[in-house]
């Protein structure tokens, strides 16, 4: 029998033996889902905020940032067993929920947190298998440790795997 | 002393805050109230300290679909404006406005959209101008951006521009109900933490 792992908004988590990460309802944030295909270690990391230049974040408060949430999330993966090289990954969310939204510090969030996202994992060498980011609607993500598939829940645009 | 974060709200400044939530709200409700010609109830107003994920949580939980207005404080007092309407509420909303009905899906039509965004303005103009009243401030507002969707996925963008600021968020939550159904909708004031000194000074509630 395989668990739900719930994985909360800035918050991350890993899994193996088939359980399932789920992260619900991600807007503006991402998901970055991690996978060793050899090992079947997976790992789900929900994201709000591109960088964390300029912030001085204590405690769980790492998990929010791209720059710092990722690297953090290959360490857990590794310490299950994975192999740093053997890492792909998927990755979705990144919307515009409202449209002109006028505000300096709203605009392109989603945009941003895209961009940040592919360079992180860049740096990290890990290729991106899947993106499912951009638009304008809200997604659920299933990531299944059993075999790296990632499942896309939408409101009115049904699901779908990839 | 000056607030840095929402934790640093005493009992009286928060005790001004629902005043101005039911102020607000009050007024908003007869601006819906004469819009619909209907009576709506208002309960008192909750002012809440809560991290996200409680909110979400209080709200349904994450996928709940709702109908999501988003609008821009500007001028003295700057931060958010958000309504949440339940689908029995939209629902209420457009059969009594248009005769239509609220799609299961959320997917309504432009005339609906614009409906709905229509209402949106008028009772976040009521709310603001109660407050602006009040306080002596001179608050403008955007014209109300729309998301039909998740809870979840409305509510994490007050929860990233706020995410610098603090884990928390500041919501002074309003509830309303129509009639003998229990449509209800949210209206949530989110101030920045510069605007919520300014709101405290202007009525003499600094300490």
């Amino acid at each position: 029998m395989s668990n739900m792992i719930t994985v909360g908004i800035s918050d991350l988590n890993v899994a193996k033996n088939g359980d399932v990460l789920v992260t619900y309802a991600l807007g503006s944030c991402i998901g970055i889902c991690l996978y060793d295909s050899v090992r079947k270690v997976a790992g789900l990391s929900h994201i709000m905020l591109p960088s964390s230049v300029g912030f001085h974040p204590t405690g769980n408060q790492i998990y929010k940032f791209a720059d710092l949430a990722i690297p953090i999330l290959v360490d857990k993966m590794k310490a299950m067993g994975a192999k740093q090289i053997c890492l792909r990954a998927k990755i979705a969310g990144g919307a515009q929920m409202f449209a002109a939204v006028n505000n300096s510090g709203l605009a392109n969030i989603g945009q941003r947190n895209i961009i940040a996202v592919r360079q992180e994992l860049q740096k990290l060498n890990i290729p991106i298998l899947v993106e499912d980011t951009g638009k304008n609607y809200g997604r659920t993500q299933y990531f299944d440790s059993a075999d790296g598939t990632m499942r896309i829940k939408s409101v009115n645009r049904g699901e779908w795997v990839y | 002393m000056s607030l840095k974060d929402y934790n640093d709200l005493n009992d009286m400044q928060l005790d001004a805050l629902r005043e101005i939530g039911n102020i607000g709200s009050g007024n908003a409700a007869s601006a819906l109230a004469s819009m619909l010609d209907q009576p709506v109830n208002i309960e008192v107003p909750k002012i809440r300290i809560l991290d996200y994920q409680t909110v979400v949580d209080n709200l349904g939980g994450p996928e709940q679909l709702m109908v999501g207005l988003l609008l821009s404080l500007e001028g003295d007092t700057t931060g958010m404006i958000m309504f949440l309407l339940q689908k029995e509420f939209a629902h209420m909303m457009l059969n009594t406005l248009m005769g239509s009905a609220f799609p299961e899906n959320g997917e309504v039509d432009e005339d609906s959209e614009s409906a709905i965004r229509e209402v949106g303005n008028i009772m976040a103009a009521s709310y603001i101008n109660a407050i602006a009243e009040l306080t002596g401030l001179r608050i403008n507002i955007s014209v109300p951006s729309i998301c039909i969707d998740m809870v979840g996925s409305i509510l994490s963008v007050p929860a990233i521009y706020y995410a610098n600021i603090s884990d928390k968020i500041i919501f002074i939550e309003d509830e309303f109900n129509q009639g003998t159904s229990h449509a209800s909708s949210h209206i949530l004031l989110i101030p920045e933490v510069e605007s919520l000194q300014k709101i405290m000074t202007s009525l003499g509630l600094e300490e």
